[in-house]
């Protein structure tokens, strides 16, 4: 499988350095017809036919170029996997019927990749690995059910994939195709061989499920729309997205959950792909409210989609969701008040960033620095934390907004060392101290932060009623210099 | 034309503003009295409230107050605070533990940190649109080039709509015209001192600007009695500005009026 370039006329051949010499790695159908074969030296083939379009592998490129196949063929089915380095594998249960039928399927699929200039072979099969066996060594396009074993008798041994040595040693033997070993016992071949290779026998019978990985999860759920026709206005796709979203909503409801994370992926005709990813903050299985926020995520992006020729397939899954009983509204409204606030929170998360709508939650330390900690909004939704209670008649002994980090502030006047500052400088304007109260002192957190000074707090206000939050950086020494002071916070 | 048909006019003007279903605006008290009386009752509930600093160092003092507003506002429901992100570099992050100590549990706060001034409003205005919530706060940094005068009434036919009042503290902006219903500038005022001369309670020198509604240009000093979470009038005792701090507790009486002097410091 090589995306065949035009420029030459030439034979291709790609080359690589094996063992000290350039071997041929993969050679076009004309190369093929001019009596060259893969692992033949550049040397052995150049003398066969001088002229040459020779290239060299790129083994990054070819990944990458699979990787994008695989991008596409995501259309055909959710779970695509990589079968490195020149194979993809579809899970198409449940898929044909789309395409009518598998030759179908099998034909537009086949179709849409020779339009893209690629050489390719394609089989379907029950099981994975017999599909692949057969693809790259057998003629046959599609296996009936329950036919794998039958199908694959006639391959040769290397379809297993075995170590060379292996295949070998059991050409060696005498057997030379899938079905000779499988008229007989395993149990000799797996105390010679190992149970892998039983395995590997079994498995291409289809007789044992390999461990399928999927490039990407397959959703709990997913519904699609093909067109015909390409469609490109936004209206016509927040259109479809509506109807997909109630038809999953519906499915999710019979199932009794909610979706936590949704999302849609416009197919453009020309092989791009566009994924809009939308996570809530409860299980949701509301159309409305998700077509709200697919506009959101849509208004924000960044570079606005572009449907180019248009989109022919809208796919919406839900990878993920959680269970959700039955919608009944509470009597009082609280919990409809509830969920319009977490709706809210999704939403601001969906356009701004979840990380951008936040609450906080109280932390158990005594370290102002720490004493709260910011958490998405949207995944933690309103409880009733326990922040500690300020004591009556007290004023406000901490600020509303903190520096972070502390600003360094310079001491212009001070009574005692020890004691508060009479005038200080910040920002390069100097501050009368009028009132002051502390110090409050806190010690650092030392096994969290070891190096860090006990710190003096003072609750200062200025002659003209500004109210700080100041500290010293540890203690007065004989030697040394003095401590520094910082700005903490404002209050209120 | 009469006064009263204007009246008239302007009622059924604002009526329509109000969209087509007539949302009675009810209002909620300040707790002090003499700013419940200036605004005949209170402060409205569907509106737009723009809260401007007297100095760039008066900022956390007018975030304070619009904080305290939607304590007041609120009743004990939850509270959406966007902010632009230079907001918290210049003036200091939102710290939770302080909203506590002012009567604004953090457990029914949500904070947005929007990036520009369009996000700010946008934002603001999406919150605003949400009837469950006690009150919006928005802050956006200076003037940006997305608050005009059509953005602002945007906001404030949001707020009417859901009768979530919106609070807008404009830090480092001047005030210009806009669809706010009331306009405030707040300057930190001294605070009755506490024993051992330590500071006292929240307070401020509050001045409305602006009230479609009403007189304005009036000033008040208020102090915020979060055990009760009312603004307190102080009567009275006052220590002045100019006083040396060791002499505090003077008697000097607060002058009304006069909202001329922009840049002057008011002799109080």
């Amino acid at each position: 499988m090589r995306a065949r370039a035009e420029p030459s006329e030439l034979p291709l051949v790609i080359t690589e350095k094996v063992k000290g010499a350039q071997r041929l790695m993969a050679i076009c159908p004309d190369a093929k017809r001019a009596g060259l074969a893969a692992g033949m030296t550049l040397a052995d083939a150049r003398a066969r036919i001088p002229d040459l379009w020779v290239e060299e592998m790129d083994a990054r490129a070819d990944a990458a170029l699979l990787d994008r196949i695989a991008e596409d063929c995501d259309r055909f089915s959710p779970a695509v996997m990589i079968d490195a380095p020149d194979g993809l594998m579809l899970d198409i249960t449940g898929c044909d019927h789309l395409f009518n039928g598998e030759a179908e399927l099998r034909r537009i699929f086949s179709q849409r990749m020779r339009r893209a200039g690629l050489h390719i072979r394609t089989v379907i099969a029950d099981a994975a690995d017999a599909a692949r066996a057969l693809a790259r060594y057998g003629r046959t396009a599609i296996v009936a059910p329950g036919e794998d074993a039958t199908a694959v008798r006639s391959l040769p041994i290397a379809a297993l994939g075995l170590e060379e040595s292996d295949r070998l040693a059991i050409s060696r033997a005498g057997l030379k195709t899938i079905g000779s070993l499988a008229d007989r016992p395993s149990l000799p071949f797996a105390a010679r061989f190992g149970e892998q290779m039983t395995l590997r026998l079994r498995r291409i019978q289809g007789q044992a499920e390999p461990p399928l990985n999927p490039r990407r999860a397959i959703p709990t759920l997913w519904v699609e729309r093909r067109f015909p026709e390409p469609i490109g206005r936004v209206e016509d796709v927040e259109a479809v997205l509506l109807e997909l979203g109630q038809e999953a909503c519906l499915s999710l409801g019979e199932r009794r959950e909610g979706g936590r994370v949704f999302e849609a992926s416009l197919f453009r005709a020309d092989g791009a792909i566009r994924r809009l990813v939308i996570e809530t903050g409860r299980p949701m299985r509301d159309a409305r409210t998700l077509l709200r926020l697919f506009r959101e995520r849509l208004d924000a992006l960044a570079d606005p989609i572009d449907p180019g020729f248009g989109f022919d397939l809208i796919r919406l899954a839900v990878p993920h969701a959680d269970p959700l009983d039955a919608l009944q509204p509470g009597l009082d409204g609280h919990a409809v008040e509830c969920d319009a606030i977490a709706d809210l929170a999704d939403r601001l998360s969906t356009r701004f960033g979840a990380d951008r709508v936040i609450r906080f939650l109280p932390e158990n330390t005594h370290d102002p620095d720490r004493a709260a900690r910011a958490v998405s909004a949207s995944f933690n939704p309103m409880t009733s934390d326990v922040w500690p209670s300020p004591e009556a008649e007290e004023p406000p002994l901490r600020p509303i907004q903190m520096f972070d980090p502390p600003q360094r502030i310079h001491i212009t006047m001070a009574e005692v060392p020890d004691g508060p500052p009479r005038k200080f400088n910040w920002r390069r304007k100097e501050y009368l101290v009028a009132l002051a109260e502390g110090p409050e002192r806190i010690a650092p957190e030392w096994w969290l932060k070891p190096d860090a000074l006990t710190r003096d707090y003072y609750r200062v206000e200025d002659s003209e009623g500004r109210r700080f939050w100041l500290f010293r950086a540890g203690f007065y020494s004989q030697k040394g210099p003095p401590p520094g002071w910082f700005m903490h916070g404002i209050f209120a | 034309m009469s006064k009263g048909d204007l009246e008239a006019l302007r009622r059924e003007v604002s009526r329509l503003e109000r969209g087509s279903s007539p949302v009675v605006s009810e209002r909620f008290s300040t707790g002090s009295a003499q700013l419940d009386a200036a605004l005949r009752g209170g402060l409205s509930r569907g509106a737009l409230h723009e809260v401007f600093a007297a100095q760039t160092a008066d900022e956390p003092s007018a975030s304070g107050f619009a904080v305290m507003l939607a304590v007041r506002a609120s009743a004990k429901r939850p509270v959406v605070w966007v902010r632009q992100d230079f907001a918290g570099i210049e003036a200091g992050e939102i710290y939770a533990p302080g909203l506590a100590e002012l009567g604004l549990s953090p457990d029914r706060l949500i904070v947005v940190r929007a990036s520009d001034g369009p996000s700010v409003l946008r934002a603001g205005e999406e919150a605003a649109r949400c009837p469950p919530l006690g009150a919006v706060l928005i802050e956006p940094w200076g003037a940006p080039k997305a608050l005009d005068l059509v953005a602002s009434r945007r906001l404030a036919l949001a707020a009417a709509r859901s009768n979530v009042p919106l609070f807008m503290v404009r830090a480092g902006a001047q005030p210009e015209p806009s669809a706010a219903l009331t306009r405030w500038r707040v300057r930190a005022a001294l605070s009755t001192a506490l024993e051992a001369d330590a500071p006292g309670h929240p307070a401020f020198n509050v001045e409305l600007l602006r009230d479609r509604a009403g007189a304005a240009g009036r000033n008040w000093i208020v102090e915020w009695d979060r055990d009760s979470g009312i603004f307190k009038d102080r009567i009275g005792k006052k220590r002045s500005a100019t006083d040396p701090p060791s002499l505090s507790g003077g008697m000097v009486s607060v002058p009304a009026g006069g909202s001329s002097d922009e840049g002057s410091r008011r002799a109080v």
